[in-house]
């Protein structure tokens, strides 16, 4: 029964973080850039939770449930200005409503 | 245990490459939940049953249900009822179901080895959590509660259809 090292966890979370990021910038449909988000706070989480596990503390799954709630409250105005966006100008392309008006 | 960490982070990598290469949304969405799913196997590998719970239940239960909502609202127009006879086609599941199918074995390994320690670190179980959380981080906990009325409150605001 091996330990694994901290430094793989950490790896992981950096390499689901990476592709988050990547998905955020390549994609230009607003329903993928949310979900691309998401992956990226889940990837944060996950390291809070691997640093925990190294010092034996409860600290990094407090962290870990602060991100949730935030991301929660986060996807739902996100997606609530999403059905918005998609009712006023009938697209979810994020390139088309990149101008603003006022 | 270790093995399962190293089998269930390469699930979560491969299935979130495929998340951010779909141009279905829908097939997307399938990956993320897998992706979500393994990284819950992650966390109870390092010892924290309790995050891997709120994990499956919080994010891939109710954080997907809305985006599944979001996604059935925006695709009410003519083509619905082919689209999902499109959805509907096998070729579209089976990459999840496989990855899934990966986690599944994981978990029954885990279960009939009986060997439910976490690989070389503490388990810290939702007892120590818990009364962390409500003692040193009682003002978090109540700063939470209120960015969760806020985004209620902000979503109802802006999900309300105007009548004139």
């Amino acid at each position: 029964m091996t330990a694994i090292p901290m430094e793989h966890g950490l790896l992981v979370a950096a390499v689901l973080f990476m592709l988050g990021l990547i998905g955020l910038l390549v994609r230009r449909n607003i329903i993928f850039m949310l979900l691309s988000i998401e992956i990226m706070l889940n990837a944060a989480g996950l390291a809070f939770v691997v640093a925990g596990a190294r010092w034996a503390q409860v600290e990094g799954q407090i962290m870990f449930m602060f991100i949730l709630a935030m991301a929660a409250a986060e996807v739902a105005v996100g997606l609530a200005l999403v059905l918005l966006m998609y009712r006023k100008f009938k697209t979810l392309d994020s390139d088309q409503v990149s101008r603003m008006r006022g | 245990m270790a093995v399962i960490f190293y089998i269930s982070s390469a699930v979560a990598i491969l299935s979130t490459v495929m998340v951010i290469t779909r141009m279905n949304a829908v097939h997307a969405l399938l990956y993320l939940i897998v992706s979500l799913l393994s990284v819950a196997v992650i966390f109870f590998t390092l010892g924290a049953p309790f995050i891997a719970a709120l994990e499956v239940i919080i994010y891939a239960g109710a954080i997907m249900v809305l985006f599944v909502f979001v996604m059935m609202m925006l695709n009410m127009g003519t083509k619905a009822a082919e689209q999902e006879r499109k959805w509907i086609n096998p070729r579209m599941y089976v990459g999840p179901a496989i990855l899934a199918a990966i986690l599944g074995v994981e978990l029954v390994y885990m279960l009939a080895s009986g060997s439910n320690r976490a690989a070389g670190f503490e388990m810290i179980g939702p007892k120590a959590v818990g009364i962390s959380l409500y003692s040193s981080y009682i003002i978090g906990l109540e700063l939470a509660g209120m960015l969760l009325l806020a985004g209620l409150v902000g979503a109802f605001h802006l999900g309300r259809q105007d009548k004139d």
